[in-house]
């Protein structure tokens, strides 16, 4: 009963096309910013920052733009890791190379190498499909693996080929305890998740999920196939590099050459797939689902109260990962921002439900 | 039908030996006729007799192998669907072509794609120009949906929808581009008796009330006969007839090769 529409007539298309049409979306969306900034940083202690909050924050704006390109514009790919590589090694490098720069520039930048990649390496997207388009992105993996380990140039000639950096300082503070950097990267999350929503809901959006759903339509409308899925590969690297500058920077602090191999490119399409397609809320869901999932199994033998190796536990998440995926892919394609609909839908009829 | 004192325009599109191949498949063989502005114009014929090849090839999905085609004065042999789409020619298809995971609104929101123009950056923030543009665009939208009477399942996605108002939802998507030449693939292909009334009252009022030009293949012929000026007969990607209803329906060739011998 508490969760619904009735008595609120949109009297205009203006208000219809507000990011939050229903008044209690928007005491949804103000409940979990208030839990963002305030509550999480009056309850969580050092650890949880660092294991919890840091990493589900910055994959959930990762998953977030793999889920525009994958989701919204249906092209597959297994080159997160890869984007998230060149955002970050291009921030450090135009750090080092151009001192001058504020560090939030270089994220910006990072972000922006990423697009050009993203946009290079979207181009097989004009003529391949699905699993071919997978596995061209997969090349493109290998390729930044490759070429980050071995072209020293790119790590500063550091003879481990591992970087270490300095906490970042932005706008004159110094985010180097773990609460500074969960509100940094808070905030990028705020922001790129309005800028995602905008985008999706306006023209680019729709021209985007036109070409999913159905592109030789999409074409007789008048959008160009190069325009939509480009843009869509730009937009989706851009964010991805930015959460992988800030991965590097604000979270882990120093890496190591692999540090965005293949499965951090997987561990990503996971969170899309299993947060559900299509949808910006599915991102976070998802990221925050994967990140913990691990966190969660470690534990549950402690509270148990029974022996488990750790190897046993590795396997465990796989297998589950495995199952859920199976299970997303072919009974809820729309994953958990589906399951999150649904619950709200079932509590706009609450008490009655018919 | 057929006023005598509705007023048609020069010729809008002229197809001149338009011949397409597909393999060894000989869909269209010579092709020609015109449409004039604000016509009505049925193209009939036998399954596989190459209609929908001839939309195809009017709003450049396929490329003919030989002819040509005249559109607003402009001749062209080769041309992409989205260039088409800019010139003004909007198309329903025989199986339907929506997208599938959007709303109806969404959907006919995405015609007007060619009309908007807002930058990336303010679309990013949804200011200004990106703001005003949709809200502008969802009013004529809204129009469109009152005119096809599907108010009531505007936030639905489409895939959840029955077959005869999906024709109609890809119906408003084309309108919504304003066309001047509307090609309709069977809209009516697949409906009861009362959804093939309401669809030929929209058809002759989108072609009344904003002049559209609109051509269309129809497998009923009650449908074509009331609702065409002129019918181009097509049989194994030959054309074997080409004239008013009236004609037509005299034209002892077309009723040997389709309309059966006995009437
Ligand atoms: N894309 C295509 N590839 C191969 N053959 C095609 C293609 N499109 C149409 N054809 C062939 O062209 C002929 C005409 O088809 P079509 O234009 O769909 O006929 P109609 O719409 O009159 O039923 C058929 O023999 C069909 O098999
Ligand atoms: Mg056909």
């Amino acid at each position: 009963m508490f969760y619904r529409e009735a008595g609120q007539f949109k009297t205009s298309y203006k208000a219809d096309q507000a990011m939050f049409p229903i008044f209690q979306d928007k005491i949804f969306v103000a409940i979990w910013l208030f839990i963002g900034f305030v509550v999480v940083p009056m309850l969580a202690n050092e650890y949880m920052f660092r294991a919890i909050f840091i990493p589900v924050i910055i994959m959930a704006l990762a998953a977030i733009g793999l889920n525009l390109l994958v989701g919204y514009c249906g092209q597959v790919s297994l080159g997160s890791g890869a984007f998230m590589a060149v955002g970050a090694y291009a921030a450090y490098n135009f750090m080092i190379r151009v001192p001058e720069l504020n560090p939030l520039i270089c994220f910006l930048l990072g972000g922006l190498s990423a697009t050009a990649v993203g946009v290079i390496f979207g181009i097989p997207s004009l003529r391949i499909k699905g699993f071919y388009l997978a596995v061209a992105t997969l090349a493109l993996q290998f390729f930044t693996d490759w070429t980050f380990s071995r072209i020293d140039w790119f790590t500063n000639y550091t003879p481990s080929g591992s970087i270490a950096v300095r906490p970042v300082e932005m706008l004159g503070v110094v985010f180097d305890s773990p609460m500074k950097k969960y509100f940094l990267c808070l905030v990028f999350l705020v922001i790129f998740t309005i800028i995602g929503t905008n985008i999706v809901r306006g023209r680019i959006g729709r021209a985007w999920m036109a070409t999913r759903d159905m592109d030789v339509a999409a074409e007789i409308i008048g959008i160009r196939p190069v325009f939509a899925k480009l843009s869509a590969f730009a937009v989706s690297s851009f964010f991805i590099g930015v959460a992988g500058a800030l991965w590097a920077f604000v979270h882990l602090g120093s890496w190591e050459p692999l540090a965005f191999d293949i499965n951090l490119s997987f561990s990503i399409l996971f969170m899309v797939i299993i947060g559900g397609l299509g949808s910006i809320v599915g991102g976070m869901l998802g990221a925050a689902f994967i990140t913990l999932l691990p966190l969660f199994l470690n534990q549950l033998p402690v509270w148990l109260g029974i022996n488990i190796s750790t190897a046993m536990i590795s396997h465990l998440e796989f297998m589950i990962f495995g199952a859920l995926i199976i299970f997303f892919l072919a009974v809820e394609p729309l994953g958990l921002a589906r399951i999150w609909q649904i619950t709200k839908e079932k509590l706009r009829l609450w008490p009655f439900p018919h | 039908m057929n006023d005598t004192d509705r007023k048609l325009g020069p010729t809008i599109l002229q197809v001149e030996g338009i011949s397409l191949a597909f393999g060894g498949v000989k869909a269209l063989t010579n092709i020609s006729f015109e449409v004039k502005e604000h016509e009505i114009l049925a193209i009939i014929g036998p399954n596989g007799a190459g209609k929908s090849s001839m939309l195809n090839v009017i709003n450049g999905v396929y490329h003919p192998n030989a002819g040509s085609i005249t559109y607003k004065g402009n001749v062209r042999q080769q041309m992409k669907p989205h260039e088409a789409a800019s010139q003004g020619i909007a198309r329903t298809f025989q199986n339907i072509a929506l997208f599938k995971g959007m709303s109806v609104l969404d959907n006919i929101m995405t015609g007007r794609t060619l009309k908007m123009n807002a930058g990336f950056l303010a679309q990013c923030l949804y200011i200004g120009s990106a703001r005003n543009e949709e809200i502008e665009h969802r009013k004529k939208v809204e129009e469109i949906i009152d005119f096809l009477q599907i108010q009531s399942i505007r936030k639905t996605p489409v895939g959840r929808l029955p077959y005869g108002l999906q024709k109609r939802v890809e119906l408003g998507r084309a309108l919504a581009a304003e066309p001047e030449l509307l090609l309709l693939d069977e809209p009516m292909a697949g409906m009861n008796i009362e959804e093939k009334e309401d669809m030929s009252r929209f058809i002759l009022d989108v072609n009344d009330e904003f002049g559209t030009t609109i051509v269309l293949i129809e497998h009923d012929m009650g449908v074509v006969m009331d609702l065409s000026d002129r019918i181009v007969v097509l049989d194994y990607g030959k054309k074997i007839g080409d004239g008013t209803p009236t004609e037509i329906r005299n034209n002892k060739e077309v009723i040997d090769a389709y309309l059966g011998v006995s009437d």
